[in-house]
């Protein structure tokens, strides 16, 4: 009984990898949009200048900064004019992919 | 002298290779041995270096780049116009390739390259040549001398100086604004869009002016532009002129120089002959040399159309054109160079890989302007793929600063220290 669970599982995961694939190439395209943020916020998010750091910034926070940022609620000098260019799934896009980035010391 | 079997297998060859492609030669031997799949990028700006990182990055470091470089050091031009206001040297600005060699496993060839047959894939050196995959082509911008009369490169070089090119000719005009007298005359020639830096000459001219208020300060700043109005941050700039250096900037629309008269210091334009203290002249630009040679240097003579999924030529299969050189209603400017770059690079990476690019591209430009020591003003725009117009095209939403603060000059010194770690670091 154990093991036809175990092989059970083991199927699931097995028709779950198509999914993670897709996943992956998504991620792709995140991981280019996420590029030109680098000039400013750092290789993956990360940087040693002063600008706030994006790598491994939590979810729900980015995505209401950039929203608001798009709304003007949240006063800026230059992310309104980012945050406008994009869409609301861009921005979760966006953030999933800064949320999985370890902050690099090197940066 | 006696010709035996193999020199004449060697000819034979050599007479082939011409016959594929003629007036290249295949010069030399293949200075690295090419084991796998080879990037080959020419030019380390902004743009070639960014996308050697990416591309080693973002394979795993599986895909071999050789990054082809003429000079030994990276020298920022955004922001050397700040050497001119005094509030950075040129060493500021520079900055070694060594983190690509060592973090990324660039391999740095510092060389000038003298041709290039895209059928044979092949980057012709002085000293042999570099087989590749793909080839990136990263020129920067070349100057056109020949639509000035008078004008060249040498006497850019050695008494009016464009310093369009961020090094030895920035120094050099920071050095004749130092030894103008008081109550001279400082004139910018601006040429037609596009060029480089769409408001650098219009940051510049806040830059001396700047330099001026505190040294000299009955001297005048003159733009001799040949676009009809301010191409970039229009109201920005003249705030800046008539609040910060009142009486000193004079700008002049429709005023191309034609003609230079070198020793005397005259600028010639269809109207006036305009006598200079220290003379200018920033001269129309196309495509670096490099693109000429790759033969991916569009109709007009100047620049280069490309796909903007790949950055693929139009023109040549396998070459790959990023930043200035290339065709599009974007602006021409170091941030924009990188964001293409990384696009180009993930399309090559996939490529390689048998993979097809990401369809929906969108990046970004975000440009600071000094209109002092401490002020900044900037302009910032998404640009995304149109598949109708096959076309980058501006979104929504962007712009430029409501006002010049000290705020965004402290942003624009983060942004020119975190770029130069992204694209270097």
């Amino acid at each position: 009984m154990k093991k036809r669970i175990i092989f059970a599982l083991t199927c699931a995961v097995a028709m779950a990898l198509p999914v993670f694939d897709a996943q992956a190439e998504v991620d792709k395209h995140a991981r280019n949009l996420a590029g030109s943020c680098a000039a400013c916020h750092g290789t993956n998010g990360s940087n040693k200048s002063g600008m706030p750091i994006l790598a491994g910034m939590d979810k729900a926070l980015f995505v209401t900064a950039l929203k608001e940022f798009k709304s003007g609620a949240r006063p800026a000098t230059v992310m309104q004019h980012h945050a406008k260019g994009y869409t609301d799934e861009e921005f979760e896009l966006l953030a999933d992919f800064f949320a999985a980035q370890k902050i690099s010391k090197k940066h | 002298m006696s010709i035996n079997r193999r020199d004449f297998l060697k000819m034979t060859v050599a007479g082939i290779a011409v016959g594929a492609f003629p007036g290249i030669a295949i010069a030399g031997s293949e200075l690295l041995k090419k084991k796998g799949q080879r990037v080959v990028i020419v030019g380390g700006g902004f743009g070639g270096a960014t996308a050697a990182k990416y591309i080693r990055d973002w394979s795993k470091n599986k895909i071999e780049v050789v990054l082809i470089e003429r000079n030994a050091m990276f020298i920022s031009c955004p922001m050397s116009n700040t050497v001119l206001g005094g509030s950075r040297t040129i060493n500021d600005l520079t900055r070694s390739y060594d983190a690509l060699k060592k973090k990324h496993g660039v391999k740095l060839v510092q060389g000038e390259v003298t041709a290039i047959d895209p059928e044979k894939q092949t980057v012709m050196l002085a000293n042999g040549h570099l087989s590749y995959d793909r080839l990136i082509v990263a020129p920067g911008v070349d100057f056109m001398f020949d639509q000035i009369e008078g004008l060249d490169a040498k006497v850019a070089d050695t008494s009016i100086p464009h310093a369009w090119k961020a090094g030895t000719q920035t120094v050099a005009l920071r050095k004749q604004m130092e030894s103008m007298v008081d109550g001279g005359v400082f004139a910018i020639s601006i040429p037609k869009a596009p060029y480089r830096c769409p408001p650098g000459p219009y940051e510049r001219a806040c830059q001396v002016a700047h330099y001026l208020k505190n040294n000299k300060p009955k001297s005048k700043v003159l733009i001799l532009d040949a676009n009809p109005d301010i191409t970039s941050k229009k109201g920005l700039f003249m705030a800046a002129w008539n609040e910060l250096y009142p009486g000193m900037v004079e700008y002049r629309p429709n005023a191309a120089v034609l003609k230079v008269d070198v020793a005397g210091k005259i600028a010639k334009t269809e109207f006036d002959d305009v006598k200079a203290d220290v003379l200018n002249i920033i001269p129309p630009m196309k495509a670096g040399a490099v693109a000429s040679m790759a033969g991916v240097v569009g109709a007009d003579g100047r620049w280069c159309a490309v796909d903007f999924i790949t950055y693929e030529s139009k023109v040549h299969k396998n070459i790959h054109v990023i930043g200035d050189a290339v065709a599009a209603a974007l602006p021409k400017s170091g941030h924009m160079a990188t964001s293409q770059a990384k696009i180009c690079a993930a399309a090559v990476v996939e490529m390689l890989q048998g993979k097809s690019p990401d369809q929906n591209p969108a990046i970004v430009n975000t440009c600071y302007s000094m209109v002092s020591n401490t002020e900044a003003v900037h302009v910032a725009n998404v640009f995304r793929f149109n598949t109708e117009k096959q076309a980058m095209v501006s979104a929504d939403g962007g712009g430029v600063s409501g006002k010049r603060s000290a705020e965004e000059g402290a942003f624009a010194n983060f942004w020119l220290n975190t770029i130069l770690d992204d694209v270097l670091g």
